[in-house]
């Protein structure tokens, strides 16, 4: 009834494809706050510079585990309190969320585009060259996800680039079978038979018309993926195979401080926190766009 | 000489110690302006056999023919490239599917204007502009009201006989001298498949393309086609002109087809349906293929494969041709109470 109201029908051209969209994603409050979340974390990680208030490793030697603003003995120069070297923790978790969303975007980045590749080849040619891939992804994902990374860091070596590689890898097969799937459901269909006789090529059937027709159960996954590749870069962190101190990254300041959670129990809660929020807001949004572009559950 | 002119054309699957031939030595001549129409039940080869034209028959798949030209290029053996300039311009094939014919992804506009730009004129080639100016030309030549606003919508914006005349306009898009319409009408509602069906007819009329209409409805058939195939489980069983083939049936398979349309049965108490179904891979009978379901059927039909005999392009593939009365010819009253005689 709702659609029926709305002023794109009513001048008689169809709704586009974005309104559409955006009808059935903000009918989900979870997904609404979830998007608003993530909109707040990019926007604090662009501006981490001008929100920031301390340098993120500048050392205030006075003010060694200073509690936060509100407990019994806080400052409110620290509005969260400082690490045991005296940094302002407020200001590492702002600058670590730059990182945090950087490693999101790369690995998540890179599986994608891989795992499309490669999902495509195999769903489209079939065949020899399908069981190759697909059986690669099978021992890829008999490994659990971490220790897989963790043996990938341990050949390329500690780092936050690296670390991005280890992750990017170990969602790699989710990716594959996911595009594989979609692209033989899709291969099927009478348009694609259709634009062969209109003579297309392998690579612009593989691309142009089977590929954005996968799209919806990629761009979720997507979105998934980059709070599973945010959680990982903190166990990495945490292990001390991800991004090395001084960097602010959330996983290694967590490890960091480990030995302060009796004392300082802020000094761990914090970065969790910022761990959490940020895993959550993301897997919410994901599961908002799942609602939405999914068309098997519409209507 | 014949647009399309094609002998013996086979298409197997499966290995070959075990093969499955699902098109089995179809001859099919087609000239400039014909429309033809291809009749059988479901599963008998015949979309099979349109897909195996336009090279769409993948491995494992094979497509042998003694003889396959179209309009003078030579279709056997020809590389994918120069198939693609050939096929994509000169053969168009409409779906039975409309809704699943049209990419959901892209919007009526981008989809036609997709093949004007490769197999347009050198303007519409060059030109966006001109190749929209083309794709609302032809939205309206298909009758889409309010085709302006159409351009900008998705698939699944538009109804099934609205996708349908779509899909019709991008066949027609790049003027074809062959257009393969498989089932164009089976999943509309009656009224819109009359105006789909007239729509084609206009169109075949106007450009004078050759037209091959594929369906398991005979009264389409009826009312449209100049000559008529009738196929079963991969043979052609009877081909002539209409009115002929329905109005003097020559097999007994189009006798039965004929029997078993509801407006020949309004004295009957039940419909004369022909009793089981098209053999499966697998499950091939001995000699005649229809010989199990085959009210005539006597011993030799199940003993003796035969081709298609009578006289060139009224061909029947029976031993026992029917006369203009529908009865049974030749030995056939001997055979028969000779078999009933001594029952095997």
């Amino acid at each position: 009834m709702a659609e029926l109201a709305s002023p794109a029908i009513a001048t008689g051209a169809p709704p586009g494809r974005f309104t559409e969209f955006w009808h059935s994603y903000a009918q989900s409050r979870g997904a609404l706050i979830g998007l608003a979340l993530v909109v707040m974390l990019v926007l604090l990680a662009i501006f981490a510079n001008v929100v920031s208030p301390h340098p993120p490793n500048e050392q205030y030697r006075d003010f060694t585990l200073a509690p936060p603003a509100w407990d019994e003995g806080g400052t409110s120069r620290f509005l969260l309190g400082t690490d045991p070297v005296g940094r302002d923790i407020l200001s590492r978790l702002i600058h670590g969320t730059r990182l945090s969303l950087l490693i999101g975007v790369i690995s998540v980045a890179i599986s994608l585009g891989l795992g499309i590749v490669l999902g495509l080849t195999a769903g489209f040619f079939r065949g020899l060259i399908e069981t190759v891939i697909m059986r690669v992804m099978d021992v890829m994902l008999a490994l659990p996800s971490l220790l897989l990374a963790i043996a990938v860091v341990a050949i390329l070596g500690p780092g936050l680039i690296n670390a991005m590689y280890a992750i990017a890898i170990v969602l790699l097969p989710h990716y594959v079978r996911l595009t594989r799937a979609a692209v033989i459901a899709e291969a099927g269909r009478e348009y694609v038979t259709s634009s062969r006789i209109a003579g297309a090529g392998a690579l612009r059937l593989m691309f142009s018309t089977i590929l954005p027709n996968c799209a919806a159960p990629l761009i979720v996954q997507a979105t998934l993926g980059f709070s599973n590749a945010i959680l990982d870069a903190a166990a990495l962190g945490f292990l001390g195979l991800g991004a090395q101190p001084p960097t602010p990254e959330w996983g290694s300041m967590l490890s960091s401080a480990l030995e302060f959670i009796e004392r300082a129990p802020w000094v761990v809660t914090f970065p969790g926190l910022a761990i959490l929020i940020t895993v959550l807001a993301f897997n919410l949004m994901g599961d908002g766009l799942r609602d939405a572009l999914d068309p098997r559950l519409k209507r | 000489m014949s647009l399309l002119d094609i002998a013996g054309l086979t298409v197997k699957f499966g290995t070959d110690a075990d093969p499955f031939i699902a098109v089995d030595d179809v001859d099919l001549a087609i000239d400039e302006g014909e429309i033809v129409g291809i009749v059988g039940e479901s599963g008998s080869g015949k979309t099979v056999m349109a897909l195996s034209l336009l090279g769409l028959i993948d491995f494992p798949g094979r497509v042998t023919a003694r003889r396959m030209n179209f309009a003078g290029h030579d279709l056997r053996g020809i590389g994918n490239r120069e198939r693609r300039e050939v096929v994509g311009k000169d053969i168009a094939m409409i779906f039975q599917d409309p809704l699943s014919s049209l990419d959901p992804c892209y919007t009526v506009a981008h989809q036609l204007m997709e093949a004007l730009a490769v197999h347009g004129t050198p303007r519409e080639r060059a030109s966006r502009a001109a190749r929209r100016a083309r794709a609302l030309e032809l939205l309206q030549q298909v009758e889409i009201p309010d085709a302006e606003a159409r351009l900008n919508a998705y698939p699944h914006q538009l109804s099934g006989g609205m996708a349908q005349r779509v899909m019709i306009a991008m066949a027609i898009s790049c003027q074809p001298r062959l257009l393969i319409a498989d089932e164009p009408t089976t999943a509309l509602d009656v009224t819109v498949q009359a105006q789909v069906l007239d729509l084609l007819l206009r169109l075949q009329r106007e450009r004078a393309m050759a037209l091959v209409l594929i369906t398991h409805d005979l009264a389409i058939v009826a009312e449209t086609v100049h000559r008529v195939i009738v196929m079963y489980a991969g043979q052609q069983m009877e081909t002539g002109p209409l009115p002929e083939v329905f109005e003097t049936p020559a097999h007994p398979y189009t006798q039965a087809l004929l029997a078993a349309l509801p407006e020949n049965n309004r004295d009957h108490a039940r419909l004369r349906a022909i009793p089981g179904v098209v053999p499966g891979a697998h499950d091939r009978p001995t000699g005649c293929l229809l010989s199990p379901r085959c009210r005539y059927a006597v011993a030799r039909c199940h003993r003796q494969e035969l081709g298609l005999m009578g006289p060139p392009g009224r061909g029947a593939r029976c031993h026992f041709r029917l006369d203009a009365q529908g009865h049974p010819t030749g030995n056939w009253q001997a055979e028969r109470s000779a078999g009933a005689a001594v029952p095997t």
